[in-house]
């Protein structure tokens, strides 16, 4: 990353027109042509720097339910329990954490019935319990991280 | 949960998994969908205007970007001021996703879930204890919760059916 990079990733977070030719205005601002622009966003997310770019949606509003799930996994099974987990479509994100609850996901579905089938058959094919923790309410999502 | 109609729910399948890198992104989705480009731009402002799209932009590995400490601190706080503090802790410039969840009480009485990124743990610790000290006398127990390693990253995502 060089110093431009560096300056569209803190730059480029956030408010992204939506116009006609939003990418020629925003390398107005940073200083660059449309197209070296393009060219940057392109390379970032072919190496990983960007995981996205594009509109960040709350899916909950959108349709289906999700919860936060932990388990606490031995660890001599752990790798073979993740290849479980990750392996099921539900799972949208999965993290090993230092806790006696050693694995946490996301489960996306498309209704609170289907979570529970989930969560049954996650149990069924790995021998741990699940801990199941639905969100109440969602105070603030969205930081920006300045390089 | 937001009625959205058929146009809308395209729109959200064509642009989840990014923006296309090409001039005028918008009417390439208007393109594969079908559609007008200003049709598209509308309804995005909508969604925009009504928080149905937290934001359009960049989303940076925060790994790949040197923060290397990411914690989910958690408190048990009382229910009486879990939703003021919530509001507070949220708006700190240091914290990437603040929620209310279940406890699951006795193996995880925690009720206010606190994501807080740095380069190392020195860093996160210290605004642990920032939030630490704001909750103060309300928390009647806490934790910190370092994620070792991302075992799978896929997003949220619209389920687009046979689409």
């Amino acid at each position: 990353m060089d110093a431009i990079d560096r300056l569209i990733v803190n730059l480029m977070q956030n408010g992204f027109s939506i116009t006609d030719s939003p990418y020629r205005e925003a390398a107005g601002l940073i200083g660059i042509s449309e197209e070296e622009l393009i060219e940057r966003l392109a390379r970032m997310l072919e190496s990983g720097v960007l995981t996205r770019f594009g509109p960040l949606f709350q899916i909950e509003r959108i349709g289906g339910a999700f919860t936060l799930a932990a388990m606490s996994v031995p660890k001599a099974d752990f790798e073979h329990v993740a290849a479980i987990v990750n392996a099921m479509p539900e799972v949208a994100h999965n993290y090993e954490r230092e806790h006696e609850l050693n694995m946490w996901f996301v489960l996306a579905t498309e209704s609170p019935e289907r979570t529970r089938e989930a969560i049954a058959r996650i149990e069924r094919e790995t021998g741990c319990k699940v801990i199941d923790l639905p969100k109440c309410r969602e105070y603030f999502v969205g930081l920006k991280f300045e390089v | 949960m937001d009625r959205l109609d058929d146009i809308d729910r395209r729109i959200v399948l064509a642009t989840q998994a990014g923006l296309p890198l090409t001039p005028h992104p918008y009417h390439a989705v208007a393109e594969q969908i079908g559609t007008t480009p200003d049709e598209v731009m509308h309804r995005m402002q909508r969604m925009h205007k009504e928080g149905i799209i937290r934001r359009i932009g960049a989303v940076p590995n925060h790994y790949a970007i040197g923060y290397r400490a990411n914690a989910m601190a958690v408190w048990d706080v009382d229910d009486a001021c879990v939703d003021e503090l919530g509001m507070l802790i949220g708006s700190l410039p240091f914290v990437s996703h603040c929620y209310r969840r279940m406890r699951r009480p006795p193996l995880w009485p925690y009720s206010l879930f606190v994501m807080v990124h740095g380069t190392n743990r020195a860093e996160v610790e210290e605004k642990v204890a920032h939030i630490g000290a704001l909750i103060g006398a309300a928390a009647r127990a806490h934790a910190v919760l370092y994620s070792k390693r991302i075992l799978k990253k896929a997003g949220l995502r619209l389920n687009g059916g046979n689409e």
